[in-house]
């Protein structure tokens, strides 16, 4: 975009940018770099091997890892659903599906909780057909992940399945493939861009997800206690020290991840931008 | 609406049906997944609120925490939402109109509090103004509560509703272009008066699009604001923090009642947005047919 | 008879797409399926394929039903309008796929693939972009990787979707003459769907003009040209100049001195080139002047006026050869005596 000389306001505007920016964002984030620098390098690695703190990445990573993955098959197939097929009260579901975002964390924590204790409507009928209790243990917190994550998925992969070129299909069928092979050669390679990006998007809100989570996940030490919840401990208990390594680790893999979904995000728009 | 309609097939080419059992499987699992995910748990936020029958979620809702609660969360709002609104069009007015260094930078920093854990969000406030933060001493010296109060809580707030306006504006004033504006101030309208009358009808769904989901976000935040709030009833409590504080205290039906409020305002929140997409994809439809 | 079509209809909810067609083209030929856009010729070309069903009719391929069977059991190769190559592909990946989704019994060896895709990429004269990607290719490359994938599965019929449609002006040329020699080469049965007249004269051996979901004429380019069946397809198949009857045409028509032959219809439509001009003997006695002309290549377009004021049609295009013109050295304004060759009479 070529310098507009005559469209006033740059300097005010981007001023007050930067200082918001400044004031909001980067001088409370940089707290917490700065207070982790008090630290010594071996403080730091013992605060960070040790046996609870990584118990709780461990629970963190992995059940954040897994509900992104169920949320990813869940979201393909609503979003496939969604784009390709008629059926009554289609726009309804299709507005529902933004539930997780809209809902405020703690809400879909107590209800989800409700839903899967061992008394709970769901809960109770696993733990009679298979016997598998789901609220207050690590899987638990998969089921709450899987919620929030779905909505993440679906939008990514919604407006790819929407703008699909349906003649690759045409032309994948008049060159003799059955269904299944156009499927699996056509359409799979060129949606996945898309539903990594959901599911790294669904993977970084998991990880630090908080308030639908703790409601559900039992807690345990060791078990299912997730990062988030141990930051509070520590800052409860005035360990400002151990919340901040925890923090700023945190915080790293944040970025990283944020950078993944940016380069992730630059293949999805590739790959949809030509032909 | 109808001037095209005629040459748009009605059914999907044959070659693209899938066979019944596979449309009619996907359809069934989708209906299930938003069932169990979707339905079922907004249901059981009205049957845990009225399990104890009408007075008893009306008695909840009128307790003084609990409007204490709903009035700290609508001040957090009324707050937040104005703060976030104007930075976010001040910011897709700058990133949008202008060309600088660093601009792709800058767009990275305004989204980065959306990929940062809500409690990091409240853990960095803590850090600067708790009684052991960098401002805690000089704080308590004059006996300014920031940490435990409410300038915390929206402090908090703030921090992660920051990206919603700007994330929603900075692309849509991308695609607007600026010749129109151009035009407005070559015909002599001032900057201000070229805004309100030319920019602003251009974005006005998607501006309260981003208004909206900043509002729900902020009267929803839990996390960020729990690490700040010190849980402080009838002063920092919040209406999400009392659906955990009551919910704790095994007081279920107290619990469900508050929670009933906020998915109401999810509900809401949902319903409006469907229609400002709609009259959004109506406007884009327009201007692409004229 | 390669392809036969029988009382084929398609309606979308209201709206008739194709009303009744009938139509058998023999092996060998390159058809163009030519009418206005919305006449039902690309649904015509689909259903053909297999790619959409008829609400009524029967399609025979090698003189087999192949109504109810689906596009991919058909044998056709299909070449879409905007080539819909797969994207993730490379030029190589996407010839070989037609080879390479066969079953297990049929699939040719690795090194038959392989050949096979260099021999069609020979053909189309693109050897040298099998690695690339299609969005490095430029549009007539694409159209020719598109139809050679097409031919990998050595399809009974070539089906093509506006095949130039997508194209700039200089391409399409070369690709039209291109088209047609290919054909030539491989004796595929083909047919290709456009709406440009010029096109479809330049490619096809046969042309079928389809109007409203209706089949208006059906012949060779010159057939075609030469004897329209009817107004619509004479309008549509080359500039004409009309000529209502009823609107005292007639009475200025033998006023101006131009001798036409006995009325054989209500409207007389007159191509351009068949207006021959002459320099009056007595100016007066001409209405008609040279009111402009255009170079058109080889030949010139004279503008003529013939001052009409009854709100017909008042000007009148004619063509002749440069050399033509020059001889006659006309003027703008210069009064002009015309005969008229040959009309094409409708009612």
């Amino acid at each position: 975009m070529p310098q507009s000389h005559i469209m006033p306001g740059f300097r005010p505007t981007l001023g007050f940018t930067l200082f918001y920016l400044a004031l909001i964002v980067l001088i409370p984030l940089s707290a917490l770099i700065l207070k982790s620098l008090e630290l010594s390098f071996d403080q730091y690695w013992a605060i960070l091997t040790n046996q609870r703190v990584q118990a709780s990445f461990r629970v963190s990573f992995v059940s954040a890892l897994v509900a992104a993955g169920i949320a990813g098959i869940l979201g393909f197939i609503i979003a496939w659903t969604l784009v390709r097929y008629p059926f009554p009260g289609k726009r309804f579901f299709d507005a529902l599906i933004d539930l997780p975002f809209a809902l405020p964390t703690a809400v879909a924590g107590i209800v989800l909780a409700a839903i899967y204790e061992p008394k709970g409507w769901i809960g109770q009928i696993v733990m009679d057909v298979i016997g598998v209790q789901i609220a207050y243990k690590p899987l638990g917190i998969v089921f709450a992940l899987i919620f929030i994550g779905l909505p993440f998925v679906v939008r990514t992969i919604e407006p790819v399945l929407q703008e699909f070129d349906t003649a690759m299909e045409e032309a994948a069928a008049s060159l003799g493939a059955n269904r299944w092979q156009t499927f699996l050669k056509i359409i799979f390679p060129n949606i996945l861009p898309a539903a990594l990006t959901g599911f790294a998007l669904a993977f970084a809100r998991g990880v630090g997800e908080y308030g639908s989570v703790i409601f559900i996940a039992g807690n345990m030490p060791y078990v299912s206690e997730i990062v988030p919840l141990l930051i509070i401990t520590k800052l409860e208990q005035y360990d400002y020290a151990g919340a901040t390594a925890i923090g700023l680790t945190m915080l790293v893999i944040s970025f990283f991840l944020l950078l993944l979904v940016n380069v992730l995000q630059g293949w999805l728009r590739r790959r949809g931008g030509q032909l | 609406m109808n001037t095209t309609a005629i040459h748009i097939p009605s059914a999907k080419p044959k070659a693209l049906t899938d066979s019944d059992w596979v449309r009619h499987g996907f359809i069934g699992l989708t209906l299930l997944i938003i069932g169990l995910f979707l339905i079922l748990p907004l249901a059981t936020v009205l049957i845990e609120a009225f399990s104890k029958g009408w007075t008893a979620y009306a008695g909840s809702l009128t307790h003084p925490d609990t409007l204490a609660a709903i009035r700290l969360t609508l001040l957090t709002a009324a707050v937040t939402v104005p703060l976030t609104t104007f930075f976010g069009i001040s910011a897709a007015w700058a990133i949008a109109r202008f060309d600088f260094r660093g601009k792709n930078i800058l767009i990275t920093l305004i989204d980065l509090p959306f990929s940062v854990s809500p409690v990091i969000a409240g853990l960095i406030y803590v850090l600067m103004f708790g009684a052991r933060g960098w401002f805690g001493p000089w704080l308590d010296d004059y006996d300014i509560k920031i940490v435990f109060a409410v300038p915390g809580i929206i402090l908090a707030t703030l921090f992660v509703t920051f990206p919603f306006v700007a994330r929603e504006l900075i692309p849509l004033m991308q695609e607007m272009g600026h010749e129109e504006e151009e035009a407005a101030l070559s015909l002599g309208a001032s900057g201000l008066r070229t805004f309100f009358k030319v920019t602003l009808p251009n974005i006005k769904w998607g501006l309260l699009y981003g208004v909206l989901l900043c509002n729900a976000r902020a009267m929803g935040e839990f996390g960020a604001v729990s690490v700040v709030s010190g849980h402080i009833r009838g002063l920092t409590n919040t209406l999400p923090l009392h659906v955990e504080i009551t919910y704790n205290e095994y007081d279920f039906v107290g619990s469900f009642a508050s929670a009933s409020l906020l998915a109401a305002l999810a509900v809401v929140t949902l319903v409006v947005k469907s229609y400002l997409e709609w009259r959004q994809t109506l406007d884009r439809k327009v201007s692409g047919d004229a | 008879m390669s392809i036969n079509l029988k009382n084929i209809s398609k309606h979308f909810g209201s709206f008739t797409a194709l009303d009744n067609i009938n139509l058998d083209i023999p092996e060998g030929e390159l058809v163009a399926l030519l009418g206005p856009s919305g006449c039902g010729k690309t649904t015509l070309l689909r259903i053909i394929a297999g790619l959409e069903q008829a609400d009524q009719g029967q399609v025979f391929l090698k003189g087999e039903e192949v109504t109810d069977k689906s596009v991919k059991n058909r044998k056709i190769g299909f070449v879409f309008q905007h080539y819909a190559l797969f994207r993730h592909m490379t030029v190589f990946e996407n010839i070989a796929f037609g080879l390479r989704v066969k079953s297990h019994s049929e699939r040719p060896s690795e090194a038959i693939i392989r050949r096979k895709v260099h021999d069609l990429l020979k053909l189309v004269q693109l050897d040298w972009l099998s690695d690339r990607f299609p969005d490095q290719l430029s549009g007539g490359q694409r159209q020719r990787i598109a139809l050679a994938r097409a031919l990998a599965v050595e399809p009974s019929v070539l089906l093509l979707d506006e095949p130039f449609g997508a194209l700039d002006a200089s391409v399409r040329k070369d690709l039209r003459l291109w088209l047609r020699h290919l054909h030539h080469e491989l004796n595929v049965t083909s047919i290709f769907v456009t709406h440009d007249q010029e096109e479809a004269m330049e490619v096809a051996s046969q042309i079928v003009v389809l109007n409203q979901g209706r089949i208006e004429q059906k012949g060779s380019p010159s057939d075609i040209y030469d004897n329209p069946s009817n107004d619509f397809v004479s309008r549509f198949i080359g500039q004409t100049n009309v000529f209502h009857l009823e609107k005292d045409d007639c009475a200025w028509l033998q006023s101006a001195g131009i001798i036409i032959d006995e009325p054989k219809g209500i409207i007389a439509h007159v191509r351009p080139h068949n207006i021959q001009i002459e320099k009056p003997a007595a100016s007066a006695n001409s209405p008609v002047y040279l009111k402009d002309w255009q170079h058109l290549g080889g030949t010139i377009r004279l503008e003529l006026d013939r001052g009409a004021s009854n709100g017909s049609n008042t000007i009148i295009y004619a063509e002749m050869p440069n050399e033509k013109f020059r001889e006659l050295a006309l003027e703008r304004g210069d009064r002009v005596a015309l005969r008229i060759k040959h009309a094409h009479w409708f009612n």
